[in-house]
């Protein structure tokens, strides 16, 4: 864990939002937390990151965060992609926060792209980071026409889309943001998190919280909902597999990254949840690469 | 050759952040910029800051122009970002563009017009020739401008006047207790969008989005023929009643140009034919994106009406994509790590080249 | 017993006592001062096949309309025998209740198939939706309904996953009527189902549409202007004239012996012909 920074002066409210706003987001969020997967409109404001780089996500981590928050930030799993650490150094600049990378000792973990590997638990809160809200947006164009199937509960649309794609390929490919129904009521889009991870979304200790900025929607996951990946009886729901091992840590059950090591086709795998990756290193696990510079990236240089 | 994994985002961004303070600095042999002289000399940047920034502080946006180094969809981004995070202590009256102080005034409609027409400071009628003499020493000799043989007529009188007694053009509808306004500040667009909602989205709306969509319904794809019935640029006053007081007081000032389009409407079961109108404001003197702006105003209208079918027309389709920093982040959110995609994206092609390499290899099996 | 049947509006027409499955009372559809239809009352039983005749602008469609849910009446009542709920005015139902009960009950074949089908995606996928909607999550039963469907509406089942646009008008109409029959409806709405066709596609798709309505026992109404189609699909007539209904009994019956002035008029304008 980093200490606090200690900034002697503040131009901003605490956490950035005023308090109203604040107040405002969460009545979003309780509304969100009563309908599972129902994506409640808000009055998003504009952040000092453009659109795009996880304002929705900033303003609800903005709304819930406080001062004995432990903050974890990761893009692509990993806690030192470029946009992950300029979150984490915004919150700490404004929040007066305690940031970490470990995900076991996060109070508030904010994403975008993946959900850690390590199983969450009662108390925390994961807020994801979504571009496009409407999981039936691809389909339907229309925000007035996608409220009205939300709201007759009327997805045969989306059902149409997975039947083309088993008659075109023979399986469901959809790979990223695979469609998940809620509570059987409400589709919801998991954020462009790859379908690897949708089985953690469902019976999750922890809240789930998914906040889309530039389209002003909020939804959320509460702890313990169900949640099931449309599929087919004769074509069930399944998710990415890899033949590697990840090449730092060994581990197998993980997601993998694909990184490029020369311009003649080699590669190696590696977990793209970089905490994940680090721990196990760190009880002893070694994969076929350990040695690799990558392993010695996860610190920051100082 | 090897490449270096992209880690250490802590660092890189540190310096990426004083690289670009180089660059907006540029050669540091040449004076740096002031924003006065942005605010004085790029006066129609900072209008347009001012205006899709919906924040009239001409200061604030020079420094943004400054900031942003010329780029002036950045620059309205800084300008909305700063102005979200001020305090709110109410709402003026209405402005009464009627009252203004004008500079310009202009209709196509009437040869002349009460107050006549004033042409104010534009570029309408100057040959696009370099001008080569502000290069030279960056220094100009200003003659003043001739000052008008009459003193304009003020109030000048709006072109709804002019159309009243007539009961020509569709009146401006004022009702004392309609509610207060749509905020799109403060709230998510909803549909169908009143024509507050719809003005004040055009307002801050990307003035090249809502010009091409305006050309686009005059070439056809739409079925608006409008006629400008006037443009007018000035001044007008802004008032305030305090709580404590009780009565309305004078705040300030500000600088607006108003554009109102009309074209002919034949008449419905209940309503006269009529020429309806489509409105356009601006802070500053943002002339392209007023007319726009109203052009695409009365366009949207058709929508209500059960009759649209052109981009123009389309109130979720204009309404969705005219706001720049919305469009600009997410356009450019692409330059964001999207490995985990990408991931899945391999994956899935490969399984599919696979599969088609074996329909392939079966195929041609069948055919020997 | 015979008393109290005779006091149910029906008796008045000369239909026995069958349950209704569908009952319209003064029906009224106004747009400002103009008419669309007036006053229509009338009741179809099950496995009944209704036209609704009358030249262009007689109100034939927007009756439809009104009576499939689609426009809600200016006045009246359209109830009908939901599954759910018993014999009910469709418009007292609440919205998810009604478009619910129009995607389990009903079918409805548009005139023009872009209206009915979605054409963005494949002609399988259009014929499977309904089942979809059903919630049948079963790929390979669907699949193997859909290609039996395609065979039914004599389509090349080869072309299951072609889109739309890329068929013929008549084959378009076919996936049609494949889309709006495979779940099982009770009623089907059709308005001039073969008015977009060629004449000796129109006949084909005519003899196809009477056999599947007449083995799956459908209860069907059906607009057209076209006394060839009346005669040949409908038991039972409404003759309509500026909004009203001028004329109603059995199709032989109206056909042959037209009693008001209009319907002779229909009737013989298309003997002319
Ligand atoms: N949306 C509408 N607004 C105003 N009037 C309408 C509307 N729709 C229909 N009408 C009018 O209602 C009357 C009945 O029209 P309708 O479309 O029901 O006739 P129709 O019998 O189906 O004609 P066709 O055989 O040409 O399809 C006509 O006078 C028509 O002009
Ligand atoms: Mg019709």
């Amino acid at each position: 864990m980093t200490a606090r920074p200690n900034e002697p002066e503040r131009y901003y409210n605490y956490a950035y939002l005023d308090e109203q706003t604040k107040r405002m987001i969460r009545r979003a969020i309780l509304k969100a937390l009563a309908i599972p997967g129902y994506q409640a409109p808000f009055g998003s404001r504009e952040m000092p990151v453009p659109y795009g780089w996880g304002t929705g996500g900033i303003q609800l981590t903005a709304a819930i965060i406080g001062p004995d928050d432990v903050y974890k930030c990761i893009d692509q799993g990993a806690d030192d992609t470029t946009n992950a650490v300029s979150i984490r150094r915004f919150f700490a600049q404004v929040a007066d926060v305690a940031t970490t990378e470990e995900t076991g000792e996060a109070t508030i973990i904010q994403t975008r792209h993946r959900i850690p590997e390590k199983g969450l638990t009662e108390g925390q809160v994961l807020v994801f980071q979504v571009p496009q809200p409407e999981p039936l947006r691809g389909l339907e164009a229309r925000e007035t026409e996608t409220r009205a199937m939300h709201a007759y509960e009327e997805y045969g649309l989306q059902y149409v889309s997975l039947y083309e794609s088993v008659a075109a390929h023979g399986y469901i490919a959809s790979t990223v943001g695979y469609p998940t129904m809620i509570e059987e009521r409400y589709l919801m889009s998991p954020s462009p998190i790859p379908k690897f991870d949708n089985p953690k979304l469902g019976q999750n200790p922890a809240i789930l919280l998914f906040g889309a900025g530039r389209e002003k929607r909020i939804y959320a996951v509460p702890p313990y909902t169900n949640v099931r990946s449309l599929d087919f009886e004769d074509h069930p729901f399944e998710t990415q597999t890899w033949e590697e091992d990840c090449a730092l840590c060994g581990a197998q059950e993980s997601y993998l990254d694909e990184v490029v090591l020369d311009d003649s086709g080699e590669r190696m795998f590696v977990c793209s949840d970089s905490n994940f990756c680090a721990e196990r290193r760190a009880a002893g696990h070694a994969g076929p690469m350990a040695g690799h510079q990558l392993a010695a990236l996860d610190k920051e240089p100082a | 050759m090897a490449y270096v994994a992209v880690k250490g985002g802590e660092r890189a961004i540190t310096n990426a952040h004083r690289w670009l303070a180089e660059d907006r600095r540029g050669d540091v042999a040449i004076p740096e910029i002031e924003t006065d002289q942005i605010r004085e000399q790029l006066s129609l940047s900072v209008d347009r800051v001012m205006s899709e920034g919906s924040c009239y502080d001409r200061d604030l946006a020079a420094l943004a122009v400054k900031q942003a180094r010329g780029d002036l969809p950045e620059a309205i981004f800084l300008t909305r970002a700063y102005r979200t995070t001020l305090p709110r202590f109410g709402a003026s009256l209405p402005v009464e563009t009627g009252q203004m102080a004008v500079r310009r005034r202009i209709s196509a409609a009437f040869k002349d017009i009460p107050g006549g027409q004033v042409l104010g400071p534009t570029f309408d009628y100057t040959h696009r020739l370099l001008d080569f003499t502000l290069a030279a020493n960056g220094e100009t000799s200003v003659d003043r401008a001739l000052e008008a043989e009459e003193p304009q007529a003020y109030p000048m009188a709006t072109i709804a006047s002019v159309f009243a007694h007539e009961d020509l053009l569709e009146p401006d509808t004022q009702t004392d207790e309609a509610p207060a306004p749509f905020d799109l500040t403060r709230e998510p667009m909803a549909f169908p969008a009143g024509r507050d909602q719809r003005l004040q989205a055009l307002a801050r709306g990307d003035e090249g989005f809502l010009l091409s969509l305006a050309y686009s319904s005059q070439r056809g794809w739409g079925s608006t023929h409008p006629l400008c019935a006037e443009i007018r640029l000035g001044e007008v006053a802004v008032e305030f009643i305090p709580d404590e007081l009780g009565f309305a007081i004078e705040i300030g000032e500000l600088t607006l140009t108003e554009c109102q389009m009309i074209s002919t409407y034949g008449g419905g079961v209940d309503t006269a034919p009529q020429f309806a109108r489509g409105y356009g404001l601006t802070f500053g003197h943002c002339e392209r994106k007023a007319m726009s702006m109203a052009i695409v105003d009365r366009a949207l209208r058709d929508a209500a009406a059960g009759e649209a079918s052109a981009p123009c027309q389309d109130e979720e389709f204009v309404l969705y994509h005219s706001d720049n920093v919305e469009a600009s982040g997410f356009v450019q959110h692409l330059k964001l790590p999207h490995y985990v995609d990408f991931q899945a994206d391999l994956q899935l092609i490969r399984r599919q080249r696979r599969d088609y390499a074996e329909r392939a290899a079966a195929m041609k099996e069948a055919a020997e | 017993m015979d008393a109290d049947v005779m006091t149910r509006p029906q008796a008045a027409s000369g239909m026995t006592q069958a349950a209704p499955l569908l009952r319209v009372t003064d029906l009224t559809k106004s747009y400002g001062h103009v008419v669309g239809c007036r006053n229509v009352s009338f009741e179809l039983r099950p496995g009944e096949v209704l036209g609704i005749v009358g030249e262009s602008g007689s109100g034939k469609t927007t009756l439809l309309n009104a009576i499939s849910g689609k426009l809600p009446p200016s006045a009246g009542k359209v109830e009908f025998d939901t599954s759910r709920f018993g014999l009910t005015d469709i418009y007292g139902l609440n919205e998810p209740d009604r478009r619910r009960m129009q995607r389990e009950e009903w079918g409805f074949v548009h005139q023009n198939p872009r209206d009915g089908l979605r054409m963005r995606v494949s002609g399988g996928a259009n014929v499977a939706e309904p089942l979809m909607n059903l919630g049948n999550r079963h790929y390979g039963q669907m699949r193997a309904a859909t290609i039996e469907w395609l065979e039914r509406v004599e389509l090349d089942t080869r072309r299951i996953d072609d889109k739309p646009r890329n068929f013929s008008g008549g084959m378009q109409q076919r996936i049609q009527v494949a889309r709006n029959l495979i779940h099982g409806p009770r009623l089907v709405f059709m308005d001039e189902p073969t008015g977009g066709l060629d004449v000796s596609v129109q006949a084909r798709l005519l003899d196809l549409l009477r056999e599947l309505v007449r083995d799956l026992g459908l209860a069907v109404i059906i607009v057209t202007h076209d006394m060839a189609v009346a005669r040949l699909m409908a038991d039972r007539l409404i003759v309509m004239k500026n909004g009203f209904v001028v004329e109603t009994g059995l199709t032989d019956q109206v056909l042959d012996d037209p009693q008001h002035p209009y319907s002779q008029l229909l009737v013989s304008s298309v003997l002319q012909i």
